[in-house]
């Protein structure tokens, strides 16, 4: 809403600068959005009044002007416009004068004869955004005035965001009300006189839908001048408000909806069909809208204003073209109504439009303005264009509000909302400023909000009045009665830390994917589809964080970076008979070298156990037996690729990116884990166990086994025998080569024996190798290498 | 080695010195001729070894050599050794004094190899170390730095301070159904509210939450008041430019209890943005403004921490920061949870993750935060 402080000045008396009064309009909740001046800068330019025309003797189209400018004698002023006319006045800018843009005027000739000024158009006074010939003045105004005065230019404009919620402040009326509360000042209304009905001109109308347009007014107007010039002082107005002036008929309807909040609309009445009917759109219908630039389709939903012939408008949106006023136009049929917010929400959008009518009735317009708004337009319109009005037809009637209904406001309740209390008087001057009308109570006030407020239903919407008027920041600050700090959670935290601190970077993915990824990486899962994508590069939720890992591994790799350990955390959605899983997992990316280029050397490249390792260390302190399960998985590499089991059961995945997803994906070779982020976080408390004081005794044993068999069945199996003294096993070589068939593999084993209750002697450790060889030797056939 | 002959406290020092001053003497065998031993002769004959011995000590150049020396003069069958047992045939008077002067002389050389062992042993050690000299301006090894999401680490800031004043962090899922995302939270269909979200839909009735505020419902359908939580979380909006992003993040927080106050909601967030920015005097402001499920309804600004409130471009001028919304939560959204809304009040509050860590870190385009650039990720180190 653009606010011009010099028309709020009409309500008001205004004696803050137009900053002052945009911070205290801010801290009331309509914030100050911008603020500009009326007019660019410009001086010495005065009314002048043309007082003869005569032709150049030189040029064809330059006429040669004597200009009433303020000075003893005329000015002699050469001029080009076509519309230069004998009487006119003209806004002239006589030498020494500076235009917008730094445009000096100076003395001059013009094909030999001397111009001692010039005569301005509005574009040339920064005014318009372009003009035909000279700004036309009103002839009411004295020559010599100098012209920032004679208009008011030197005015202000304050551009305020409004909240949903402030639809009373969508006219000058209302946010000369809210003013007159933030600043404790008297309003004065400016006068409005009535009209009288000099016509019985009629019109009916029909009212089908009473709940969508609960009351609805028209009144013909006749014998109208459409030609009629709109005033200066309306189309300056028009002007600040951000609304193009039109023609005479269209700027009044403007400027009473600017000036009252109630938007009109005025149909050449020769061109409409009687009666008038507000009614739903049908299947079928279209809409020539105003300007005839676009035809939209009408359905049920739509609320129209129709005629014999069909629809003529949008109701509260836009009128039709076929039924608008032009020059020609003489008879109008003036329509002032109130369609229900409900009635009309979404309905601008679904055209693709949005216009000031449609803004306003979709947030709420009092619906007690009608007759008032009628009144004021049929005056200004008679005003203009001249002409005679006939009587009002009202249909309906003015919905009944919640304003009818008193709202209770209790001191304790407001003292309990705000942590203050308000003086009784401070409570009622506010809500009276605000136009409430109140009544003392047992309980403290009864309060009835005017119909303008939408927004005041109930206690609380009074008591955020009073402490918006009061001012949010002259409240108190407090803190709430202190209560026992909460732990921060410390699982994932702790995760993600040891993640960073083994060089990992954590990323944040979108939650959306393309489809093609979603298949490529999950090609099991249909994953949930958006009905509104933003691109189709964003267009299903993902089954999974693989995809987004590697999109930014390659992102990474194409800026020089390949040393990529990348992780992160987050939902993925998995479709599923019963409904959807949204479920949390912990993810990573490893690619590159293990460790930073250095000067020591090549470092060795990342394979599948670093990868598994950093599962390993995941899950380290998870309950229950960590297990890998070779598997395949459609994104991993065949024979790289494994499942993590916890007690046998799935957490996840960990393998090699699969080499076709490389190349589809164009990222270097990567390795992958996928952990169920719930299962791994759940570390339970570390339980203390006792420590030896006996030495440990090592063994080493090599074992030659099949090439097929697996290692970590190997440590099982050894596990299995449940050898009370074998502290721990360590497998730290695999061979295969020079001194072994080439379908065998050696095991290089260290047995880690230790007793609680004595030192180990070589009895103990003989009876622990020969037990885990033998049972090695009938699980899978192992020799002891020679 | 201490020598078993060493009857009195003298120092190596002052045998060595005693030795020097008498000059080297040829080398001779001692007890190499026969014939009766004589006290001077004894003397003599110990002045001559030790003279050959501190010839032959200074000459060793390992400690292999220099211990053969010392088997040579000290050993079982070593010269001076061998002097003791010549003492025997001296006559008994002069026994005393020439054992004396033998073991003197023991004294001596023991000292003298002794001290050349350190000599050699320091010198092999100082040839070591000279070996292993590295160039301690070479780089460092270790690995390569990591690093949180920098939205990660300022969501964790937040958790921190409010975990301190008893919030507990609450979850809730992302994709939400239209009651807990809109009805509940006082946005009946139509509400020209719905317009401003920008919502991305799958269905009629399902949608990606537009906000976190959807788990102040869920919250309070769980559990009664007092209750105390942030909803910490990804967001999304159906718009995607320069300053918008269709994913982000945000906080929601919610205090109910019987005694909330809008006084305890701006001393709550006074004091978090206080700490957050590290600022004790950071100023604050309250504006009267519009949510459908609070009432009083505010924004918060925050002096511009980029001017400090002169006015530049990151605060359009204007020298406040707008960072927050927050209010009073609306009874008719503790209505659709069943609790009393004359018997409770609370406040809730919002706020973009994004922008708050933009505003710490000095970001400035959002989109960095989802591009994931391992050098941008990389600046935040690990924690702060």
């Amino acid at each position: 809403m653009r606010i011009s402080v010099q028309w709020l000045q009409e309500w008001l008396q205004i004696d803050e600068t137009p900053e002052q009064l945009g911070h205290r309009l801010t801290m009331a909740g309509l914030e100050l959005d911008a603020m500009e001046a009326a007019a660019p800068a410009f001086s010495g330019v005065r009314v002048g009044h043309v007082v003869a025309v005569d032709p150049h003797p030189d040029a064809d189209r330059l006429r040669v002007c004597r200009v009433e400018a303020g000075e003893t004698e005329p000015l002699i002023i050469v001029c080009g416009a076509p519309n230069v006319h004998e009487g006119m006045r003209a806004p002239v800018a006589v030498i020494g004068a500076v235009l917008p843009g730094d445009f000096r005027i100076k003395r001059s000739k013009l094909r030999g004869v001397a111009s001692e000024g010039m005569l301005c158009s509005a574009r040339e006074l920064g005014l318009a955004d372009d003009a035909e010939g000279l700004m036309s003045l009103p002839t009411t105004l004295e020559a010599g005035q100098d012209l920032r005065e004679a208009l008011g230019l030197d005015d202000t404009i304050l551009e305020v965001d409004l909240t949903p919620n402030r639809a009373d402040c969508l006219g000058m009326r209302g946010i000369a009300r809210e003013c007159s509360a933030l600043l404790d000042r008297p309003l004065h209304a400016p006068a409005m006189p009535g009209v009288d009905v000099a016509s019985d001109a009629r019109v009916s109308v029909v009212i089908e839908n009473p709940e969508a347009c609960p009351l609805y007014a028209a009144r013909v107007l006749e014998g109208l001048d459409a030609k009629a010039a709109t005033p200066l002082w309306m189309t300056e107005r028009l002007r600040r408000a951000g609304v193009r002036p039109l023609s005479a008929i269209v700027d009044v309807t403007n400027y009473v909806m600017l000036e009252l909040g109630q938007p009109l609309h005025a149909f050449d009445a020769d061109r409409t069909g009687a009666p008038i009917q507000v009614r739903q759109g049908k299947q079928g219908e279209t809409l020539t809208l105003l300007g005839g630039d676009q035809t939209v389709k009408l359905s049920p939903q739509d609320l129209v204003i129709a005629g014999d012939d069909g629809p003529l408008a949008l109701a509260g949106v836009m009128g039709g073209a076929a039924s608008a006023v032009d020059a020609s136009t003489t008879r109008v049929i003036l329509e002032c109504a109130h369609f229900a917010p409900r009635a009309l929400a979404g309905r601008a959008r679904a055209h693709g439009l949005h216009t000031d009518a449609s803004h306003r009735f979709e947030r709420g317009v009092d619906p007690t303005l009608v007759p008032q708004a009628m009144e004021r337009a049929t005056q200004l319109l008679l005003e203009l264009c001249g002409g005679q009005c006939g009587p009002v037809e009202q249909v309906g009637a003015t919905p009944a509000s919640h304003a009818e209904q008193a709202i209770v406001l209790r001191p304790d309740r407001v003292q309990r909302l705000l942590g203050v209390t308000l003086e009784a008087s401070e409570v009622e001057r506010i809500l009276e400023a605000l136009d409430c009308r109140i009544e003392t109570s047992e309980s403290g006030w009864s309060v009835r909000a005017p119909r303008a407020r939408f927004d005041l239903e109930r206690e609380e919407d009074l008591i955020e009045e009073l402490a918006r008027v009061h001012g949010y920041d002259a409240l108190p600050q407090t803190l709430p009665k202190p209560v026992a700090p909460v732990t921060p959670e410390s699982g994932l935290r702790s995760l993600r830390n040891g993640l960073a601190r083994q060089g990992f970077h954590e990323v944040i993915s979108f939650s959306f994917i393309a489809r093609e990824a979603a298949s490529a990486f999950y090609p099991d899962v249909e994953p949930l589809a958006l009905a509104n994508p933003i691109s189709s590069d964003l267009a299903v939720m993902r089954p999974g964080l693989w995809s987004g890992l590697v999109t930014t591994a390659a992102y990474n790799q194409a800026r020089q970076q390949s040393d990529l350990r990348l992780f992160e955390h987050g939902l993925r959605f998995v479709p599923d008979a019963s409904g959807l899983r949204q479920e949390p997992r912990l993810a990573g990316l490893l690619g590159g070298r293990v460790a930073p280029e250095a000067w020591e050397g090549e470092a060795k490249k990342v394979d599948f156990f670093d990868a598994k390792g950093t599962v390993e260390g995941l899950c380290e302190r998870v309950a229950g037996a960590l297990g890998f399960r070779a598997e395949r998985h459609p994104a991993l590499h065949d024979g790289q690729s494994a499942r993590v089991l916890v007690d046998g059961q799935p957490i996840g995945w960990v393998g090699r990116l699969h080499p076709a997803l490389c190349e589809r994906f164009d990222v270097e070779p990567v390795y992958l884990f996928d952990l169920d982020a719930t299962a791994v976080v759940q570390a339970p408390v570390a339980q203390f166990s006792p420590l030896s004081p006996y030495p440990s005794i090592r063994r080493d044993l090599a074992l030659v086994v099949a090439e097929s068999v697996a290692a970590g069945d190997v440590l099982a199996a050894i596990d299995e025998l449940g050898l009370e003294i074998l502290q721990d096993v360590r497998l730290f070589d695999v061979y295969q080569g020079k001194g072994l068939n080439p379908d065998e593999k050696s095991l290089a084993l260290g047995l880690i024996l230790r007793a609680f209750d004595r030192t180990l002697g070589e009895q103990d450790v003989a009876g622990v190798t020969d037990a885990v060889v033998q049972h090695l030797q009938a699980r899978f056939n192992a020799t002891l290498r020679q | 080695m201490p020598s078993l002959f060493c009857f009195g406290n003298r120092k190596r020092g002052a045998c060595k010195a005693a030795a020097r001053t008498r000059g080297p003497l040829p080398c001779r065998r001692i007890g190499g001729r026969g014939g009766p031993y004589q006290s001077g002769e004894v003397v003599e004959q110990l002045q001559q070894l030790v003279a050959e011995a501190r010839e032959r000590v200074e000459g060793a150049t390992d400690l292999k050599a220099l211990d053969e020396v010392r088997v040579h003069y000290l050993g079982k069958k070593g010269a001076l050794t061998a002097q003791l047992k010549e003492l025997g045939k001296l006559p008994a008077e002069e026994r005393p004094a020439a054992g004396q002067k033998v073991n003197e002389a023991k004294t001596e050389v023991a000292g003298l190899i002794e001290s050349r062992k350190e000599a050699l042993a320091q010198s092999a050690l100082a040839e070591q170390l000279a070996g292993e000299q590295v160039d301690v301006t070479l780089p460092g090894r270790r690995q390569a730095d990591g690093a949180l999401h920098p939205i990660t680490q300022t969501l964790e800031r937040i958790e921190t301070f409010f975990a301190g004043l008893g919030f507990r962090v609450a979850e809730g899922p992302e994709v939400e159904d239209d009651f807990h995302n809109f009805e509940a939270l006082n946005i009946p269909e139509h509400h020209p509210a719905r317009a401003m979200h920008d919502t991305f839909y799958f269905d009629a009735h399902r949608v990606l939450r537009t906000h976190t505020s959807p788990v102040q419902i869920r919250t309070m359908e769980q559990e009664r008041p007092p209750l105390r939580v942030i909803a910490p979380g990804r967001v999304y909006r159906c718009d995607s430019d320069l300053t918008h992003s269709p994913m982000f993040h945000q906080v929601e927080g919610l205090c109910v209890d019987t005694d909330i106050t809008f006084a305890d909601l701006r001393g709550v967030l006074s004091a978090f943005l206080q700490a957050f920015f590290d600022r004790d005097d950071l100023a604050t402001r309250f504006r009267p403004s519009y949510f459908p499920f609070t009432e009083p309804s505010a924004e918060v600004d925050i002096q511009c921490v980029h001017c400090g409130g002169d006015g530049c471009r990151v605060c359009s001028h204007t020298g406040w920061l707008e960072v927050m919304g927050c209010g009073m939560v609306h009874p008719n959204v503790l209505g659709h949870v069943g609790i009393d809304a004359e018997q409770y009040t609370g406040f809730a509050f919002g706020l973009g993750v994004e922008r708050m860590a933009m505003l710490r870190h000095g970001v400035n385009d959002l989109r960095l935060f989802f591009d994931n650039d391992i050098r941008f990720i990389g600046q935040f180190g690990q924690t702060g």
